[in-house]
């Protein structure tokens, strides 16, 4: 097992990580040299007056919990208050009224008691759930890369969306009535124009023309996906084939199945959890991870959609990641400071009734507790709770985002890359490996909130962050790809990868008959 | 003829509506004892409430009435399976609708639909109990001799049934409560049953609702019974809570029940069924994949070959392993051969489709509404009152299945019943169709409703092939894929162009409302964007898998120009 006693120091203050090379982090004072960018930052004045006005699109449902809990209050009010007994009311009125308030506040005591997350105000919730380390004021609420295309998605905390292309002049901003509160960004699979956005309401697909010339796309291109009682919504995941969007809202115990062509929704309804915050894919499109604000998480299996419970000890499942061949999954759990692995195999394949056989239990492959490390600077503590996991699509990159102490300055939030290897050559050894490569840093008084990995890197992994600052900074792991990794450990065939690269098999030529 | 050719897949579907209609049957106690409670329960006597409720439902009567609703679950299951269509017939005009009202197998539904509401009324009338429970009363005459008058509450309750079991059935052609959809979900019955209940109950009680209100007020004004003891005609009268609340309960029970066995049966028939790919005896051949694919057969079995492909070429490499095969004597690939054909002729056919609709409306510069028929290269020059599709699908049947008393089995295989036409129904002088522009105009977004209305075909289609064609990347061995590449893509490209065409055409991507709350489906509305959508992805699908590589392939350069905007995710 990995710990971070085996890293190597944190930079000294003022010195950046810039890239890996030869197997070590190279870091340098500069900042020419980085491919970097900028965000305005004059966006966060902008978002404030929102929140003063009520929104106008509630829907019928939230009206009515609204005056549900207004009703409530007004009881509460009368009974409690010395007015009542001034009004005269009927003994029998009064009696069954405090029953009934008795009730309802033992009930929703009771129900926020076993989901505590209940009681939160949404943004609040969005903050607690999301990904990104401290969403509420992080300037960059969210980030996508294109999974085919060098281009990629901003939310900002003004609540607009901007993409950049290398490719275009253009950055066409989107903005929407009803987009708020960002927690999420994907871009569909196979298709070049669709991207999801998980609002605080509803759930937007904008469909960008990549070849427009518009700026400011009109909110007509957007599609908007909403179920009662399914919001705020915290996590959005496409499926890889690109045929359907999940959606999860830790208010809603159900987890919407999208088909957004036709925007129709099912809801994937199980008892238990209070909700759900927190959906991966696995990338060969055969699980999908669902985390609940409960000590519990599920693995869906796609074909028919049957759920194995997976019950943590401690805390939630915080975040996961999948292998590239969809057969491992690393998740952390809230609480804890270390890594989980489960591992999946499907039974052979072409059985009608498929259901996935996984691991009966989770090992633990890495441990992540607070190290202490002496650097010129004074001593600095490394380690603790983990935020968020991002796993290169060649499988060999792990980026973990610690979440450290935002109240001491000895402990940063910090980005630990590990290299992994999930088929060692010899059986003996542990089917995972991990190794360690070293801390990513950013410029003094900046801490990184969200990371992801570039979906399609030529030559090794390109892990992209944003920092506090509102920068965000691409840095190249460079390094020989092992080859396509092989699928399972029965040696089935396996589906390709939809994002397999044609760049693998360049020195195959096909075709060759026809061409003659 | 093709019953004996497809005996056992045919009775694959009549298994499945038997299964869903004994489980309708099983389901009926304790929605009954349900009913009951709702409907003898009082909040001053619960406990004798109670008591009675249990006497009640060992009683005979009770029985009896359990034995006649049994029968008309079983009734309302065999018209489900009589009734039911995979193709929507989507009315583009007022007056197609009301053809469709008026036809004459719709007025056998309607009186099906009357006949039993009115057995579901009597029970709940011998439920109820009370002052419902007989039709005739013994009253007193003017000179004290008894006699027995018209109990009006019983009346009131038969006649309510009647009027809920005739609104349903019109309402059913309206919503297209016949049509069965495919999800794209794949769920197991129980579980998908378990989701769309709530949505069912709350179906009921609001079509009950609105039901009882138009009851109302036609009773007002026709219900006089001269022999009635207390007249209910008046204002006070049909202002009784308790009758209405008797009203609603029993019309909710009985759309209940009904849209319950609708629902099982939809859940049923749509299951997925897998066909085997190939059989090592040619007995069996007819039951193979391939073979039910490109047979003509009813359309349920082809549409559940379609997805049973779909998901086997996304999900199952053993079987996608048996269609890249080659056949043992000879080495011809015969399964991918015929898949790849009949999955490339629906295809063709949709492009064929949107072509002709799209020079028609080219030539006159708007939708010809008034000849949709002729665009379609049928008999409007001929006596034949009804159109047929150029489809391939229903080009063997011949034009007299369209008279009001062919088979409805015949009846399911014409393909897109296309009612645009105005001569769906009867035969009109074109003269008198200019007179009356306003019910004869179609709206754009109907028609375009009406072109895609069997999608779902082509979607499975699209999706099968594109999966089969990317898995062949690896897996197949012996290039029986390649050779058909250059025709799948400038198929799929060929479709593309005619789509993007499409779609520019005024109203045809405006978005229909959706209406959740009712048990039609509307999932026909949407097809064209899901197609749209699907034929897209398809394509990305070969681009990504084979990337430059397709520069190899031989295609015009059209659709070379075409290709070359979605390997630089342009389009």
């Amino acid at each position: 097992m990995c710990s971070l006693a085996l890293f190597p120091p944190p930079l000294p203050s003022g010195q950046t990580t810039l890239c890996e090379s030869n197997n070590e982090l190279l870091s340098g004072t500069t900042t020419e040299d980085r491919l970097k960018l900028s965000l305005k930052l004059h966006c966060r004045t902008e978002s404030s007056s929102k929140a003063a006005f009520l929104d106008h699109s509630e829907t019928l449902w939230m009206r009515s919990a609204a005056a549900c809990s207004y009703i409530y209050q007004l009881m509460s009010f009368y009974i409690n208050s010395p007015l009542s007994c001034a009004v005269v009311v009927p003994k029998w009125l009064s009696v069954s009224s405090g029953c009934t308030l008795a009730l309802l506040r033992w009930f929703s005591s009771f129900h926020g008691s076993l989901f505590p997350h209940l009681t939160m105000s949404s943004e609040d919730m969005l903050a607690e759930f999301s990904q990104v380390l401290n969403w509420s004021d992080c300037v960059v609420r969210a980030f996508a890369w294109h999974p085919h295309t060098d281009k990629f998605a901003v939310a900002l905390l003004d609540d607009s969306i901007k993409i950049y292309n290398p490719k275009s002049a253009t950055t066409p901003t989107l903005k929407h009535r009803l987009q708020r509160s960002v927690a999420a960004v994907q871009w569909k699979p196979l298709c070049a124009t669709a991207l999801a956005v998980a609002c605080q309401n509803c759930l937007l697909v904008w469909h960008v023309d990549p070849c427009s010339l518009s700026t400011r796309p009109s909110s007509g291109c957007a599609q908007v996906l909403s179920h009662p009682g399914h919001s705020p919504i915290t996590s959005i995941a496409w499926s890889p084939s690109g045929s359907l969007l999940v959606s999860a809202s830790p208010m809603d115990t159900a987890m919407m199945v999208w088909d957004v062509a036709s925007e129709s929704g099912v809801p994937l309804q199980r008892v238990g959890g209070g909700g759900v915050t927190f959906l991966s894919w696995s990338p060969d499109g055969s699980h999908v991870l669902a985390s609940t604000p409960s000590a519990l998480f599920r693995v869906w299996e796609t074909r028919m959609w049957t759920c194995e419970r997976w019950p943590c000890v401690k805390g939630r499942c915080q975040s996961g990641c999948w292998s590239p061949d969809g057969s491992r999954l690393l998740f952390t759990v809230q609480g804890e400071t270390v890594i989980y692995a489960l591992t999946f195999t499907d039974t052979p394949a072409g059985v009608p009734t498929c259901t996935s056989k996984g691991s009966q239990a989770a090992a633990v492959v890495a441990d992540l507790s607070e190290t202490t490390f002496n650097t010129p600077d004074g001593d600095i503590i490394v380690g603790g709770e983990i935020q968020s996991l991002a796993w290169d699509p060649t499988g060999e990159r792990l980026a973990v985002l610690l979440k450290g102490d935002p109240q001491a300055a000895d402990r940063p939030a910090i980005i630990a890359v590990f290299k992994t290897r999930t088929n060692p050559i010899f059986e003996l050894l542990p089917w995972f490996v991990l190794l360690c490569v070293g801390f990513v840093q950013g410029e003094p008084g900046t801490e990184p909130r969200l990371m992801q990995f570039h979906p399609n890197f030529q030559h090794g992994a390109l892990l992209t962050v944003c920092w506090s600052s509102g920068r965000i900074t691409h840095m190249p792991f460079y390094f020989l790809s092992a080859g396509v990794p092989h699928f399972g450990l029965s040696g089935s065939p396996s589906l390709p990868r939809p994002q397999e690269r044609p760049a693998d098999f360049a020195k195959q030529s096909l075709f060759t008959e026809l061409m003659s | 003829m093709y019953l004996m050719m497809t005996d056992c897949s045919v009775q694959v579907i009549f298994w499945r509506a038997v299964a869903s209609i004994a489980w309708a049957v099983l389901l009926l106690p304790p929605i009954t004892a349900v009913f009951v409670i709702i409907s003898r329960f009082s909040l001053l006597h619960p406990i004798q409430a109670v008591s009675e409720c249990l006497s009640f439902l060992t009683s005979a009567s009770a029985i009896f009435s359990f034995i006649l609703l049994c029968g008309v679950i079983i009734m309302v299951g065999f018209l489900n399976l009589e009734y039911y269509t995979v193709i929507p017939t989507i009315a583009c005009s007022k007056i197609a609708l009301l053809g469709q009202l008026l036809h004459p197998r719709q007025f056998v539904n309607s009186l099906g639909h009357c006949i039993m509401g009115i057995i579901v009324a009597w029970c709940c009338a011998i439920t109820v109990g009370g002052r419902y429970e007989t039709i005739a009363d013994p009253c007193a005459q003017g000179d004290g001799s008894p006699q027995m008058c018209l109990n009006e509450y019983h009346l009131i309750l038969l006649l309510a049934g009647a009027f809920v079991g005739f609104s349903h059935s019109l309402l059913g052609v309206i919503y297209n409560m016949n049509y069965v959809s495919f999800h794209t979900v794949q769920q197991y019955k129980y579980l998908r049953f378990k989701g769309s209940l709530s949505l069912v109950l709350k179906c009921s009680a609001t079509q009950a609702l609105y039901s009882v209100r138009n009851y109302i007020v036609v009773y007002f004004f026709l219900g006089k019974w001269s022999l009635s003891v207390h007249p209910l005609d008046s204002i006070a009268g049909l202002l009784d809570l308790s009758l209405l609340y008797h009203l609603w309960i029993s019309a909710s029970f009985l759309l209940f029940t009904w849209h319950l066995t609708l629902l099982l049966f939809r859940v049923f028939v749509t299951e997925v069924y897998s066909f085997p790919v190939q059989s090592s005896f040619t007995e069996d051949a007819h039951q193979c994949l391939p073979t039910v694919l490109t047979d003509k057969q009813p359309m349920i079995l082809k549409f559940l070959a379609l997805l049973d492909l779909a998901l086997l070429s996304q999900h199952s490499p053993s079987r996608r392993s048996e269609v890249f095969s080659l056949s043992q004597p000879g080495g011809h690939p015969h399964n991918w051969n015929a898949i790849s054909k009949e999955c490339l002729s629906l295809l063709a056919d949709l492009t064929q489709r949107l072509i002709a609709y799209h020079d028609t409306v080219a030539t006159n510069g708007r939708a010809k509404s008034l000849s949709t028929g002729s665009e379609r290269k049928t008999s409007s020059e001929s006596s034949v009152p009804f159109i047929l599709s150029v489809s391939p699908l229903t080009a063997p049947f011949t034009p007299d299945l369209d008279s009001p008393f062919a088979s409805p089995a015949l009846r399911r295989l014409t393909a897109p019943m296309d009612q645009c036409s105005p001569w769906f129904g009867t035969v009109q002088s074109p003269h008198i169709m200019r007179r009356v522009p306003k019910l004869w105009s179609t709206s754009t977004g109907e028609k375009s409703q009406a072109l895609f209305a069997d999608s779902q075909a082509h979607i499975w289609a699209l999706e099968g092939l594109s999966y089969l064609v990317q898995s062949s990347f690896s897996e197949d061995q012996f290039g029986v894929v390649q050779t058909a590449l250059p025709s799948i893509l400038s198929c799929m490209l060929g479709l593309q162009e005619a789509v993007d065409r499409h779609f520019k055409l005024p109203h045809a991507s405006s978005k229909p409302v959706r209406s959740a709350s009712s048990m039609g489906d509307s999932t026909h509305k949407t097809l064209r964007f899901a197609l749209r959508a699907t034929l897209k992805t398809s394509i990305y699908r070969i681009t990504t898998t084979f990337g430059n590589h397709l520069n190899a392939v031989k295609m015009s350069a059209e659709h070379r120009k075409r290709l070359q905007q979605f390997l630089e995710y342009k389009e």
